[in-house]
């Protein structure tokens, strides 16, 4: 056993150890969130013990496809990110802000109160990290505070997992995002499958990190260990299917709202919005007020949307953007661009939903790219 | 009396006319007054004359059919009016008439058409000032059709 | 952020009871109410610019602006036109009954900016009424500006707003009031024509005149023309923006304006910041 376990050091524990860690956070009275798999897909929901966790399987992904296959080994984290993303459970798909009921005053208010959720969540990867982080900047870092956000967020606990393979829709290194977890984490654990071996090297990234390790057991690792886990990273970042140059991108996209490839890319976009719900840092919603028969109770709920739906911008008898057009460039601008004005970030992490999920595999690194092999100032030339 | 040479200098409308036209357009040019709810023209009465308005204030009307006529546009001080003396078959196209006391500066077109057949440069010239009022009156009246008050935004 | 801060920033999705005292039509489909907070809190404090989320027991919520006297600090009041469920709900309402209203948000328009030149407002259609609380603060500190003049624009005579507050603005000898209308019946002795032919009368001194703008995008797009034509710097024109908003504190993302959020960003922008994109369409 080694000494107290200490912020940045590498520790090593085997899978025992990572089923006490499940088994201490739920003790703890934490949820523990994790990948399990269910409909063919991974993706994120309880985890009780390792056993749910999608031991030997992986997926194969690409602009529109994804499929869950074997693996030859019996690795817990040996696949990339699948349809769901942690927002869920930060910031609910669907959640009831408040109640009203008819009175002799007219009506009462009575705000929706939550008994703060306790979550600790397990596998999050290193761009689900920054998405996570940028979704902060939008609920918690502004001049207004989403309460029920913030009440999760501070709760949460968060156990990263190092990528040791990378999907051809992956490009986080593009983005600076990964594929190592390098903050924002309770605790970081890298995979490593060695000839008959199977442990995680592990690396606490704050007191409650250090505290957890305290309560498993841990050893220190050696250089041998670390360097199986650098090689791991390595490797995910070597197969990075697709890459972004943001180069100047914010510039780039607001200077060519007009690009003929806005029209290319509406022929194919159906405006379904699956790109919205599956990308991990999309934060827009809708409110809904609902009333009983009776009509003495309303609730108002809010609901994610999406800037897809042509709703989104309906007002006095017409829509801003009712052309697909407008919508797809919205949607891309507001992620690659106009994000960096409003939090001075981009709003893309690099994880690649949007591409697998896209029923048109449209690619947003090949839009981008389209872009900007003629931007309007060579047009101009033209 | 008084020439008008001087009023018709000081027009924005003449603005940097070459002053040997002046002579000539004040030999076409007459000092009117019409008093409030006075007609000016009659849609297709003959459009022999135009106006530059110096005070007060200008009704064009137009009828809509089986509806009373409505005002579509509003002439004051400075500004000028009346173009179909300039395009066969010289008639006016709209009826006209004062809202309060106008005075203005009526200038023949019959005897402006003559002057501009024997000296194109004055005829560009004419045309180049009343083709940007064209053009603006045009575009205020596009903006108006668009109806962009009406309930949709 | 100013007015109502503590309430709208600890719990700003809870809309606050309000009491209404008065509903009043003013023209065919835009009327004003009048309400009073009902809660521990009497009084509602806003700057001219800011609007409210106003909510209808049982039928929803939609964004207005405030078109009251910033000053009557006991009343707040909405002019609103009846286009949608919410809105016509509100038109169906009493005095007593009760309104739910969260807010106010967003940004004012630039009084400090405005100090010590002329103000030329320029509205169209209920344009005018965000822009009204605007005139009411630049009448009670008159003496911190140059000349001023309101110019508005509306479909015609009938949908005029504010009528007998623009005669009496107009008898003023302290403020230059010009109102046009797009066409009008005989009888009617205004001006007939669109709003841009009022702006050149207004102004004498374009470097030291400051506009404000409120009205639909369109007729915002040709005063913005105009003013420039006038020699009015684009940094001193301003303008109020109108999207579709669920949340009005920068989380739901529908008023998104190019990189702007028109609920907190805006309303209110000078034209040099919005300039790239103001105009372009489904922006």
């Amino acid at each position: 056993m080694a000494s107290s376990p200490r912020i940045g050091a590498k520790y090593t524990l085997d899978r025992e150890a990572l089923q006490n860690l499940i088994v201490e956070l739920t003790d703890s009275g934490y949820q523990v969130m994790g990948p399990t798999m269910r409909d063919g897909a991974i993706i994120y929901d309880a985890v009780r013990s390792i056993a749910d966790l999608p031991e030997g399987w992986t997926d194969d992904q690409e602009g529109g496809t994804y499929r869950l296959e074997k693996r030859l080994d019996n690795a817990l984290f040996g696949y990339n990110v699948g349809p769901h993303s942690w927002k869920k459970f930060l910031f609910p798909p669907r959640q009831k802000l408040w109640t009203a009921k008819r009175s002799d005053q007219g009506f009462e208010i009575h705000p929706e109160e939550e008994e703060p959720l306790r979550y600790a969540f397990l596998g999050v990867r290193s761009c689900e990290l920054h998405a996570i982080a940028i979704q902060d900047k939008v609920f918690m870092e502004d001049a207004y505070v989403d309460p029920v956000y913030k009440a999760r967020r501070e709760n949460l606990l968060i156990v990263a997992v190092n990528c040791g393979q990378a999907a051809n829709t992956c490009f986080c290194v593009s983005m600076n995002t990964g594929p190592e977890a390098k903050a924002g984490f309770d605790l970081a654990l890298t995979e490593v499958i060695d000839n008959d071996r199977h442990y995680f090297v592990a690396e606490a990234g704050s007191e409650r990190g250090t505290g957890l390790l305290e309560k498993l057991s841990f050893e220190s690792a050696d250089s041998q260990e670390e360097a199986a886990a650098n090689a791991a990273v390595n490797r995910a970042a070597e197969q990075m299917g697709r890459t972004l140059n943001t180069q100047g991108i914010r510039a780039l996209l607001q200077d060519n709202p007009d690009h003929p490839r806005w029209d290319d890319v509406a022929k194919r976009c159906l405006s379904c919005a699956n790109c919205t719900m599956a990308c991990p840092t999309c934060f827009c919603s809708t409110v809904e007020d609902v009333t009983d028969l009776s009509g003495d109770h309303a609730e108002r709920w809010r609901s994610w949307d999406s800037c897809f739906n042509l709703d989104f911008t309906y007002m006095g008898g017409g829509h801003t953007r009712h052309s697909f057009k407008s919508r797809y460039r919205q949607w891309m601008t507001h992620k690659l661009s106009t994000w960096h004005d409003q939090f001075d970030t981009s709003g893309c992490v690099g994880c690649g939903r949007c591409i697998t999920w896209c029923p048109e595999g449209i690619d947003i690194t090949e839009e981008a790219a389209a872009i900007r092999k003629t931007p309007k100032s060579q047009e101009k030339k033209k | 009396m008084k020439s008008l040479q001087p009023i018709l200098e000081e027009h924005p409308f003449f603005k940097e006319l070459e002053p040997k036209y002046f002579e000539l357009l004040v030999g076409c040019a007459s000092n009117v007054r019409f008093e409030a709810g006075e007609i000016l023209f009659h849609e297709g009465d003959q459009a022999d004359r135009f106006f530059l308005v110096r005070q007060g204030k200008v009704a064009l009307e137009m009828a809509p059919p089986n509806k009373e006529p409505m005002i579509i546009d509003t002439v004051e001080e400075g500004l000028v009016f009346g173009w179909s003396w300039m395009v066969p078959p010289y008639q006016w196209h709209f009826d006209a008439h004062a809202l309060t006391l106008v005075r203005a500066i009526a200038i023949d077109g019959k005897c402006l058409r003559k002057k501009c057949e024997e000296d194109h440069e004055l005829g560009y010239e004419l045309f180049k000032r009343f083709f940007s009022v064209v053009t603006e009156r045009l575009q205020h009246t596009r903006v108006q059709l668009l109806d962009v008050y009406g309930a949709q935004v | 952020m100013q007015g109502n801060a503590s309430t709208a920033t600890t719990q700003p999705m809870i809309p606050l009871p309000h009491r209404i005292l008065k509903v009043r039509r003013e023209t065919g489909d835009v009327f004003s109410i009048e309400t009073q907070p009902e809660g521990d809190e009497s009084d509602f404090h806003f700057v001219p610019g800011q609007f409210n989320m106003v909510y209808v027991f049982g039928v929803g919520e939609v964004p207005l602006s405030i078109s009251g006297d910033p000053a009557r600090t006991h009343t707040l009041t909405h002019t609103i036109r009846s286009v949608g469920w919410v809105t016509q709900a509100l038109k169906k309402m009493k005095k007593g009954d009760r309104i739910g209203v969260r807010g106010p948000f967003g940004t004012p328009w630039p009084f400090q900016e405005a100090a010590g030149n002329d103000v030329v407002i320029v509205a169209g259609g209920v344009g005018l009424a965000p822009l009204r609380p605007v005139i009411y603060k630049l009448l009670a500190e008159r003496e911190q500006y140059g000349n001023i003049s309101i110019l508005y624009g509306a479909r015609n005579p009938d949908d005029l707003l504010y009528g007998k507050e623009l005669e009496k603005w107009r008898g003023r000898f302290d403020l230059h009031v010009d109102a046009t209308v797009d066409s009008a019946k005989r009888g009617w002795m205004g001006n007939v024509g669109v709003v841009t032919q009022l702006i050149p009368k207004a102004i004498s001194d374009p470097d030291n005149t400051l506009a404000m703008i409120c009205g639909p995008e369109i007729m915002m797009r040709f005063t913005v023309n105009e003013l420039q034509k006038q020699g009015i710097e684009n940094s001193n024109i301003y303008l109020t923006m109108e999207r579709n908003m669920k949340c009005a504190i920068g989380f739901c993302g529908h008023c998104q304006f190019g990189p702007e959020f028109i609920c907190k960003d805006g309303p209110v922008f000078s034209y040099e910041r919005v300039r790239n994109i103001f105009g372009k369409r489904e922006i």
